[in-house]
């Protein structure tokens, strides 16, 4: 019996960060199946044989990503990350939740299910505020809202125009961030690194053109990360931290993290301690 | 030289370059996949969803 696992790694594309994690599994002499969840079929009835001892979930959609984990998780294969850190980080009402039941510090939200309602709750939290779709990356329609006309038009749009998720309202405080916010790397028990996203717009999504640069990982921002992640599962996750006078606050939780920007600036080598835990999961599943 | 099927320009593809790997049209930066290693065959990428993302 082969000792070393076999590593899957579930993806659409490759983009960097795949061909990155497949080079270091392949510098490791790791024997590796790319699984493309395009032409993935998965059985219910029975344990999906993929030949795999360990799934590194890559998918660039949400949907994809959260099923085919259910499948497998359902079937004991294990996977990173787990079906419960992306159904929790894939919904920002489920994050938030999280988050505020192990109190790690977070921005106040309001949740309202109709238009009418959704209003109140601005008011309630007061201008700006910030409505965010409950599923969405990369800083899509995410809004601002400064003023009372501003929010009567975006929840008319969302009300009309959005899925039946856009009628879920999601209403955020405002934190004035001192033009950036802070994303910590966090794999296993540890937060191995972290960027400042500097921006001139509020949102400092490197995504939409923010700019990185390394943060040194305080026993402080070491903390909240690690509690957030805790908070929504473990594993391997970017926990996105605004400053507001001194306090940290977890804005979001990403469980496909992006790093293609932030290896040079930290100098960390990530994907190489991502594959370091991904074999550490086989290797626990397999004992 | 495999090109670019939204603008014909001449695309170089790395030779270390993967199936499903994203490259860019260096003419109009059209975003396309590699969907073929021998020889190189490229498609314009897909659209981003709504579900896309970290």
């Amino acid at each position: 019996m082969n000792k070393n696992p076999t590593v899957g790694v579930l993806l659409s594309r490759v983009r960097v960060e795949e061909k990155l994690l497949l080079q270091e599994l392949a510098s490791r002499g790791v024997e590796t199946k790319v699984i493309d969840d395009r032409t993935l079929v998965l059985p219910t009835e029975h344990r999906p044989d993929l030949g795999v001892d360990v799934v590194l979930e890559r998918c660039i959609q949400h949907g994809t990503a959260l099923y085919a984990l259910s499948i497998l998780d359902g079937w004991c294969v294990p996977t990173v990350n787990t079906y419960e850190v992306a159904e929790v980080c894939g919904n920002k009402l489920l994050t938030t939740m999280r988050l505020v039941r192990h109190k790690v510090p977070a921005p106040k939200t309001r949740v309202a299910f109709t238009p009418e309602a959704a209003l109140t709750a601005v008011e309630e939290l007061g201008y700006p505020v910030v409505m965010k779709p409950l599923i969405g990356s990369w800083g899509r329609l995410v809004s601002k809202v400064n003023d009372r006309e501003s929010a009567e038009a975006i929840v008319e749009h969302k009300d009309v125009l959005g899925n039946y998720l856009h009628s879920i309202y999601y209403v955020q405080e405002y934190v004035a961030k001192p033009g950036r916010d802070i994303r910590g790397f966090v794999v296993g028990d540890e937060t191995i690194c972290a960027i400042y996203r500097y921006s001139e717009h509020w949102i400092t999504n490197t995504a939409r053109g923010g700019r990185a640069e390394n943060c040194p990982v305080t026993p402080e921002l070491n903390d909240i990360c690690v509690r957030a992640a805790k908070a929504v599962g473990g594993g391997i996750v970017a926990i996105d931290v605004l400053e507001r006078d001194g306090e940290l606050l977890v804005n979001e939780v990403n469980y496909t993290m992006e790093f293609r920007n932030s290896i040079d600036t930290t100098g960390v080598n990530i994907p190489a301690k991502m594959i370091d835990f991904v074999l550490d999961v086989a290797k626990r599943a397999k004992n | 030289m495999p090109k670019c099927p939204e603008c014909d320009a001449d695309v170089t593809v790395g030779s270390d370059a993967v199936k499903g790997e994203i490259v860019s049209c260096p003419d109009c930066g059209a975003e396309l996949e590699v969907t073929e290693i021998t020889p190189v065959a490229l498609a314009l990428a897909p659209e981003a969803e709504e579900d896309w993302g970290e």
